[in-house]
């Protein structure tokens, strides 16, 4: 069984579990004995929520090859789904835990079934042209949940759209009150629920990534005609990574919406969308060990440039840029593994080790 | 193999990067109480009891860091002002919170953590609902100069018997203002009778107004012939909601939205030689005072507002000298002043409780909210101003007309 | 009559995309890259016209053709320090990179200039032309007239200069291009210096019509552009300029006749219905791929 997990297939996965485990349990630990500050408290649960939308994404991104730029529309149906559940069943269930895993298993649901009617169209395009539809899906989506007003009281529920004309009897609630967006949510996200689902996220894209279809989906990605030529179904292939970053993502706007006592729909914007590939590229297509770590460091970063005040937001675009130049850029490659052969390569063979 | 050892390399540097990280955070915690002991201790050095702590967020950054910044510099310029008097001491640390509310639970640990003892909440109502609920529960005394959403003082904005208690407003309240406006346009029909309403449907400021307006406007038999609506994506060209309610007959254009897009709405009617009459809520404070804006477009602008940069009062003059000298001649609006009052309100409760820099933040909280429910304040935005025990500010909206330039009030 | 008012605005809010989309098409076609930045160099030029026309009283022309030198060195600076090293990386990677040049851009505006509105000075005539009871403002006719001269010009560079025939066949096939003698790098340093000469000149018309100046201000139109580039077909400059044009008058039209709350959804849904008849743009060309 060990040496399942550390041959070289597994060590990844092996890599990626054991490192979220470790980091939870520290994490933990300074919790209890009252080590981490208010700050770190209060980012734990949103960077759960930005790794689980990351991982979905650089399913789709990384290993399936298509540029997503409207994760946040995901996030934002997930989120809603959520908030307007958990808002419902707050009288009934009152066992917290318990309404956060009905919750999130509604906003995985229904995001999943927007992935599937998003997925027929985009899917037919290709490049730029898919990057730009899906830019438009996100665009659309948040316009529509702008325009969304749902509330219930005593006779059932009310909806409608544009034009608010819900009429609540005494006693009744605004699950969605359009632009406003949801407001008075019980605050049911943990942090334990967090890595609970980062470690779900992960077993499902791993063993996406391992299976058959998950080499289908690479082989698609490689070489489309070569794949379709050894009876690969492209779509279908594609299709299924589509959809489960898009549940994905649908989780975690929903872990992410209970985290909060307001949300406004403005919050899943282009904007969002382009945060979370920028973790996705900077932690590297196709590594989820990377992306964990890219989001974490990038989710942290303004929070600790806060003492430089007005430079803090130049400052962390000034990092973004060299990150990404130091990291891609051929030369700084060729420098940065010389560096590297000559602190640990001494005892191994010139072959090994280039 | 190549590509492996690559990505070794990535992964151990960012390992390091993140322990550094896990680390510094530790560190930081640790020491904070180190540090605040020594800074107590220095500022104890200059004046007896040391300084109190007063937190605050807003947008500092992004698309609606003008807003944030007005606050925090007027707030910092209050806080100087009242530690030049000698007596009460206190200390300033404004967040950046860019409109969001995931940042601006991040910025009050971040202030929690500094050790905030009073809280100027924050800047804008969105970012403010989400934050409300946590000042009540660590019990800090907190009063929001610009966050006017309901949300941002009442658990549930729906059920006037849900106030967090501890949360106050500087400003007017969005349903307040609407039926103001309603009430307003229903006494002075001669303003104008086919009523057009242009509002930032994604704004919760704009929507709020807008909503109570309505509810009100249908109540008092106004007649609305139009509305229109904007976002944030749509926010430059009003052609096509100009030429609708010029078509539709309207002779009076409701604005319940920032002077910024209400000074594009103005040029865009002036080019389309279409003359209404604007009626704009406290939001509208700044339009004569925006960089190269023709102020002849504004004139018989009619709006309500608690705040004007160029009012005789000695205390404006003084504060809209002073705050020019500080930030490169920027005129202060409303926001800046309502965070001025706020430190001044803070300050002045302060002082009749007795509070000093050594109590706890719950304990100013009882003390304060004590204070602010039974004080009487006057300051830049108003005179005699009380608070409700909801948190409620009293000041009613005023209507002033802008002639020549100038706001000039109107008679009732 | 009220159908040809509301187009008329539509062409004229389109001409500014268009010259917007323009830049961003011109990059994509050479350098195959989203220069996300793009938005916000229309910013810092909006804020050079400004300050030349109202803190040094310079007359129009003098003040735009500042701008325009202002932002060709900010782009070919940006190109040189940012994109360049990256030219061998993944296309994501300059994506991100050009993020980064963004929000750098953007704080780096706020800090010097500060974070509250400038209201851009009236540089153009007001008034309209009356054609019976249809009436054009001068600044939309100066808007669509400038665009149209942008788009001839630009089309004459590119097809008739030996410069712009290097364009092209870098865009065709850069490694073939280098072996004919062609600078590559040169190349792609003019296009990034043309596309933000361009948006200098947009900056204007879109500051002309909508007379805010502020740090974000390229953000929106800039996505607005780029939607109009893939709409008629990323890479194609007549695709840049019927998407933007399209994309105006689509806008328009639905914030008149159907609704202002969800104009931008029915912008975006009229792209993805185009994009999935046409996968490539209306005017784009459809690339084999080849085994």
């Amino acid at each position: 069984m060990l040496k399942k997990l550390l041959d070289r297939t597994h060590r990844g996965r092996t890599v990626s579990y054991i490192m979220v485990v470790v980091l939870y349990l520290i994490i933990e630990i300074m919790i209890h004995s009252g080590n981490l500050s208010s700050l770190f408290t209060s980012l734990l649960v949103p960077v759960c929520c930005y790794i689980v939308a990351a991982i979905g994404l650089n399913l789709n991104v990384g290993v399936s090859g298509e540029l997503n730029l409207g994760q946040a529309g995901f996030m934002s149906v997930g989120a809603f789904t959520a908030v307007s559940i958990s808002g419902y069943l707050a009288a009934s269930v009152s066992n917290g835990p318990v309404r956060l895993i009905i919750a999130i298993i509604a906003g995985v649901m229904i995001s999943a079934v927007f992935g599937l009617l998003i997925g027929i169209p985009v899917l037919k395009l290709e490049g730029d042209y898919l990057a730009i539809v899906t830019l438009a899906f996100g665009q659309i989506i948040k316009s529509i949940i702008t325009n969304m007003y749902l509330g219930f009281d005593g006779n059932g529920f009310q909806f409608s759209f544009v034009d608010n004309n819900t009429k609540l009897a005494p006693g009744g609630k605004m699950l969605l009150n359009g632009p406003m967006g949801a407001t008075g949510t019980a605050k049911i996200s943990t942090f334990t629920a967090g890595v609970i689902l980062i470690l779900v996220s992960l077993i499902i894209v791993y063993h996406l990534m391992y299976s058959r279809s998950g080499r289908a989906i690479m082989a698609a990605r490689d070489n489309r005609i070569a794949a379709e030529s050894v009876g690969i179904d492209i779509s279908r292939t594609k299709m299924l990574a589509f959809v489960v970053s898009a549940s994905l993502a649908g989780a975690a706007g929903a872990l992410y919406g209970l985290n909060y006592s307001t949300l406004v729909p403005a919050k899943f914007d282009f904007n969002t969308s382009i945060l979370i590939l920028v973790y996705v590229v900077l932690g590297g297509l196709g590594n989820m060990t990377g992306t964990i770590i890219a989001t974490i460091i990038l989710v942290l970063l303004p929070e600790l440039l806060r003492s430089m005040q007005d430079y803090r937001m130049l400052i962390y675009a000034v990092v973004l840029i060299l990150i990404m130049l130091l990291t891609n850029n051929e030369n700084m490659k060729t420098r940065l593994r010389r560096l590297k052969n000559r602190f640990s390569g001494r005892g191994r063979k010139e072959g090994e080790v280039s | 193999m190549r590509k492996k050892s690559l990505l070794k390399t990535g992964l151990s540097l960012a390992m390091v990067l993140c322990m550094t990280v896990a680390l510094t955070a530790c560190g930081g915690a640790a020491s904070a109480p180190a540090e605040s002991a020594a800074e107590s201790g220095e500022a104890g050095s200059a004046s007896a009891g040391g300084a109190i702590k007063i937190g605050g967020s807003g947008p500092l950054t992004g698309p609606a860091a003008v807003y944030g910044n007005a606050v925090k510099a007027a707030a910092e310029m209050a806080v100087e002002e009242v530690n030049a008097k000698g007596g009460l001491q206190f200390e300033l640390d404004f967040e950046d919170d860019t409109h969001d509310a995931e940042k601006a639970v991040s910025a009050y640990g971040a202030l929690k953590d500094w050790g905030m003892q009073v809280s100027l909440a924050t800047v804008t109502s969105a970012p403010g609902a989400a934050v409300s609920q946590m000042y009540q529960d660590d019990h800090i005394f907190a009063i929001t100069p610009s966050g006017s959403s309901l949300a941002v003082i009442y658990q549930d904005p729906d059920n006037a018997a849900s106030p967090y208690g501890n949360i106050f407003q500087m400003c007017f309240t969005d349903p307040n203002q609407g039926i103001a406006s309603a009430d307003y346009l229903a006494g002075h029909s001669d303003l104008g009778s086919k009523i057009a309403i242009i509002y930032k449907n994604d704004d919760n400021y704009s929507s709020g107004i807008y909503t109570k307006f309505r509810a009100e406007a249908d109540e008092k038999g106004l007649e609305v012939v139009y509305e229109g609506t904007f976002d944030d994506s749509n926010a430059s060209d009003f052609s096509v909601q100009l030429k609708k309610a010029k078509d539709a007959g309207a002779d009076l254009i409701f604005l319940p939205i920032y002077y910024d897009p209400a000074s594009l709405i103005l040029t865009q009617a002036n080019q389309m030689d279409y003359k209404p009459t604007f009626f704009g809520v406290d939001g509208m404070d700044g339009i004569l005072t925006l960089e190269g804006f023709d102020t002849s477009l504004a004139e018989g602008v009619y709006l309500l507002t608690p705040f004007s940069a160029d009012a005789t009062d000695e205390l404006t003059q003084n504060f809209t000298k002073n705050y020019k000298a500080r930030n490169q001649d920027e005129i202060p609006n409303q926001f800046a002043a309502d965070a001025y009052d706020c430190v001044f309100a803070i300050a002045q409760a302060c002082e009749a409780a007795g509070v000093t820099a050594d109590m706890s933040a719950s304990d100013i909280c009882d003390a304060l909210t004590k204070q602010f429910t039974s004080m009487t304040f006057n300051g830049l935005t108003g005179q005699n101003v009380t608070w409700s025990e909801s948190g409620e500010v009293s000041k009613s909206p005023k209507a002033v007309v802008i002639k020549d330039g100038v706001y000039v009030g109107v008679e009732e | 009559m009220e159908f040809f008012s509301y187009l008329i605005n539509g062409l004229g809010l389109g001409s500014v995309y268009a010259i917007i989309a323009l830049g961003y098409t011109m990059v994509y076609g050479i350098a195959k890259m989203l220069n996300f930045a793009h938005g916000d160099v229309i910013m810092v030029g909006a804020y050079v016209v400004f300050f030349a026309l109202s803190s040094f009283n310079l007359p129009l022309i003098p003040g735009v053709l500042l701008s325009v030198a202002v932002c060709t060195v900010l782009g070919i600076t940006i190109e040189r320090l940012a994109y360049k090293p990256l030219r061998q990386a993944s296309s994501l990677s300059v994506l991100i990179t050009a993020i980064g040049v963004s929000y750098f851009l953007q704080n780096a505006a706020q800090l010097l200039w500060s974070s509250s509105t400038k209201v851009f000075p009236a540089v153009f005539p007001s008034g309209s032309l009356e054609l019976g009871s249809l009436s054009i403002s001068y600044l939309t006719l100066i808007t669509i007239a400038t665009c149209v001269l942008v788009m001839v010009c630009l089309t004459l560079f590119i097809n008739r200069t030996k410069t712009g025939r290097a364009m092209r066949a870098c865009s065709e096939d850069k490694g073939a291009s280098t072996l004919m003698g062609i600078n590559v790098n040169r190349i792609i340093s003019i296009t990034f210096a043309i596309g933000s000469g361009l948006a200098a000149i947009a900056s204007v018309l879109l500051c002309a019509a909508y007379p805010s100046v502020y740090p974000t201000l390229g953000a929106m139109p800039g996505i607005k552009a780029f939607t109009a580039a893939v709409f008629g077909g990323i890479g194609s400059i007549p695709g840049a300029f019927l998407g933007g044009l399209l994309l105006g008058v689509i806008e328009i039209f639905a914030k008149a006749y159907i609704s202002t709350q969800l104009s931008d959804a029915i912008v975006f849904a009229v792209l993805i219905i185009v994009l999935l008849i046409k996968p490539s743009g209306l005017l784009g060309r459809r690339i084999r791929e080849k085994v």
